[in-house]
């Protein structure tokens, strides 16, 4: 407890793109064949300082076999909402849960030189109070700390839904599942929402024995994975309605909602459309009745290639899949970045108009068939992935990592954990900086990066911009 | 025992200190009506805001207070009654102070229902209470002859100024919480919210604790 409001939190998304920018980011080391135990990165992102743009610190797990992927902090903005009356959380612990073994670790980083395990909670007390496992997305709100899970219960997580757990947000203690009415939500991948508006909207990845061991071609050929995203009356905990894009359009992911919570628009990317194999944005939105309407407002090409440049997977289809794997969203609302993770591209749309996007800015580093080079002359591992957006808006952070079994798939025998930046034009447009390349200690992959104060896939804010 | 008229001036000033104090407690509700100002664009929803805030706090003083006056009719148990009240009032302070956890059900509690949510923001945080020892001592409770009649009038007085003093309370943190809230929204801009928000949560839970004892002295002493 503070006596003031943590100078991190911010009434506005405008207050926080004005804010100090970030001088740390926390990357997720993941080790794929758990030989290691996995860590969290502390990567110096001062340009002043002299170990810029190096790892400065990595903190380890003492188990191993956990896969590290998403991770959150205890508290964010949301804090400032008006109805709690009390906005005196620190945002000091990042959340960090381990999507195989179901264990989840609260990390001190108010020192991030110093960074620290403070809690271990234990798989069995998020299966004995949840129902749930392999927890993935965090969130701070209202209730405290949402945890999305993407398995149910059961050896292989297929004994009943995956869903939304609650943590208290001071002593981390798992409270119980979220949902009292689930509707027709049976998988689960990430979540987020508008706060004074009193919606959620979640999405679909697929159930575990889906992906733990890689991807099913079966599955995807017939169609198998999450293509619905649900909406939620936030605070009755009630699915109040579905939207189901097509089962075409498989693996919906990514929901990213527009930061000023005056409006009520939002995006998710889909991995690929097998139809076609385009990745696909889709834009949701609040009709003037009331219900929830979306569209597909951006398709990206797949790319012819020779089976010989491609993994056996996608051998029989001589074509490069976009991938679309993550997506995210300035704070000004203005660009939404999508990493097409087959493709080894990263673009940048230009989403004023969130029902017209146009393609302002695009890098290519990685990719399949491809490889594109750092231009600091390093290599990148598989391609483009977790992105993150420094507040300002002036930075692009992202690393290369997808989940370890699907990057054997999709990059057999590559190997290795980058991370780098890119600069964001005054109007627009993406430029890679050279001298920015993070290459993770060997036999680590690279994840989720959280910026120091928070980012663009963090802070829920709950006053309009002005 | 009659109050003189510094005592009254005394106790009508804590009615209206109380009333300000809670009325700056972002606790208390002076966010929602710049968030709901905000949210709609217009000015007027904020007024409505500040409005629904007033009526729930209102409702959570006379909540409180009414049983209260009905328990003053019981003039021969005025001394346990303050004592115990003042006792009441006090535990609800040391309560606050050792539970420092934030009502969760708070945030259950739809945004747009602002009635609902200033009511049972006063009741979680015995803002009513607060107002219990220096309300019976507005009574001033005249033990007499103690005759039927005498106690029915007594009551029916004491019903009218648990009304006036639950009013002028509500009035008093309505006109400070919307000071605030005004001029956040016209004058200062958000940036200002998370500067103004103090965290109250000890200071309440000792003026919680320090009314209490005010009323278990007061309670003590007029006997």
């Amino acid at each position: 407890m503070t006596l003031r409001p943590d100078p991190t939190f911010h009434a506005t998304a405008q207050l926080a793109m004005q804010a100090p920018v970030e001088n740390y980011g926390f990357t997720v080391m993941l080790s794929p064949d758990g030989a290691q135990p996995d860590g969290i990165a502390v990567v110096d992102l001062d340009p002043k300082s002299d170990s810029y743009g190096t790892i400065v610190n990595t903190l380890v797990m003492p188990y191993k076999g956990d896969e590290f992927h998403h991770f959150g902090w205890n508290a964010c903005s949301s804090s400032l909402s008006p109805l709690s009356g009390h906005a005196f959380l620190e945002r000091r612990y990042l959340i960090v849960p381990g999507i195989r073994s179901s264990r989840i670790y609260v990390i001190d980083v108010k020192d991030p030189m110093d960074a620290k395990i403070h809690k271990i909670i234990e798989p069995e007390e998020v299966f004995a109070k949840t129902g749930y496992s392999r927890p993935h997305t965090i969130h701070c709100g209202p209730e405290g700390i949402y945890v999305s899970t993407l398995g149910g219960g059961g050896e292989d997580g297929t004994d009943g839904p995956p869903g939304i757990f609650i943590m208290d947000c001071e002593t981390f203690e798992v409270i119980g599942r979220y949902e009292m009415d689930r509707g027709k939500q049976d998988k689960h991948y990430d979540f987020w929402w508008n706060l004074p508006q009193d919606y959620m909207v979640s999405s679909e990845w697929g159930l575990p024995p889906q992906y733990e061991n890689g991807i099913v071609a079966e599955d995807l050929l017939s169609n198998k994975y999450g293509h619905s995203i649900h909406f939620w009356d936030l605070r009755k905990r009630k699915n109040i309605q579905t939207i189901d894009f097509g089962e075409n359009y498989q693996m919906a992911l990514e929901i990213r909602p527009a930061h000023d919570p005056k409006k009520s628009y939002g995006f998710c990317g889909v991995v690929v459309d097998t139809t076609n194999l385009q990745g696909a944005i889709f834009t949701w939105w609040r009709g003037d009745d009331g219900t929830w309407q979306s569209k597909k407002t951006i398709t990206i090409d797949p790319r012819p290639e020779k089976p010989e440049n491609l993994p056996p997977l996608l051998q029989g289809f001589e074509a490069v899949p976009p991938l679309v794997t993550d997506i995210d969203l300035s704070l000004d609302d203005k660009y939404l970045y999508v990493a097409c993770w087959g493709l080894g591209e990263m673009h940048q749309y230009d989403v004023t108009d969130p029902m017209n996007p146009v393609l302002a800015g695009k890098v290519e580093l990685g990719g399949i068939g491809r490889g594109t080079k750092h231009p600091g002359g390093g290599d990148f591992a598989f391609g483009p992935q977790m992105v993150e957006i420094s507040r300002d808006g002036k930075r692009v952070y992202w690393t290369n990592s997808l989940y370890s079994t699907w990057d054997d798939q999709f990059y057999p025998g590559q190997e290795g954990g980058q991370m780098v930046m890119a600069h964001v034009g005054e109007n627009g447009g993406l430029t890679l900086d050279k001298d920015f390349y993070v290459d993770f200690p060997k036999g680590y992959r690279a994840h989720q990066i959280r910026l120091e104060g928070g980012d663009c896939s963090t802070d829920s804010f709950c006053y309009p911009n002005v | 025992m009659e109050l003189d008229a510094s005592t009254m001036t005394v106790l009508w000033g804590a009615v209206i200190l109380s009333g300000l104090y809670h009325g700056v407690n972002p606790g208390m509700g002076w966010p929602l009506a710049v968030s709901a100002g905000l949210m709609e664009g217009r000015h007027s929803a904020m007024a409505k805001a500040i409005g629904a805030l007033a009526i729930g706090h209102l409702l959570a003083m006379l909540a409180i207070l009414l049983p209260f006056s009905m328990m003053t009719a019981l003039v021969t148990w005025q001394t346990e009654i303050r004592a115990g009240a003042g006792a009441l009032v006090f535990a609800m302070g040391v309560y606050l102070l050792i539970n420092r956890r934030h009502p969760r059900f708070l945030s259950r509690v739809h945004p747009t229902k602002l009635v609902l949510w200033s009511f049972l923001a006063a009741m979680a945080h015995g803002a009513g209470l607060m107002l219990v020892p220096i309300y019976l001592g507005i009574c001033g409770i005249d033990a007499g002859d103690g005759g039927h009649d005498a106690a029915r009038q007594l009551m029916g007085q004491n019903i009218a100024s648990a009304f006036i003093v639950a009013l002028v309370h509500t009035i008093a943190m309505t006109v400070a919480g919307g000071a605030i809230a005004v001029a956040i929204y016209f004058y200062f801009g958000l940036k200002f919210l998370s500067r103004t928000w103090f965290n109250l949560d000890v200071v309440w839970a000792l003026s919680l604790i320090l009314v209490g004892l005010f009323g278990i002295y007061t309670a003590v002493q007029g006997h």
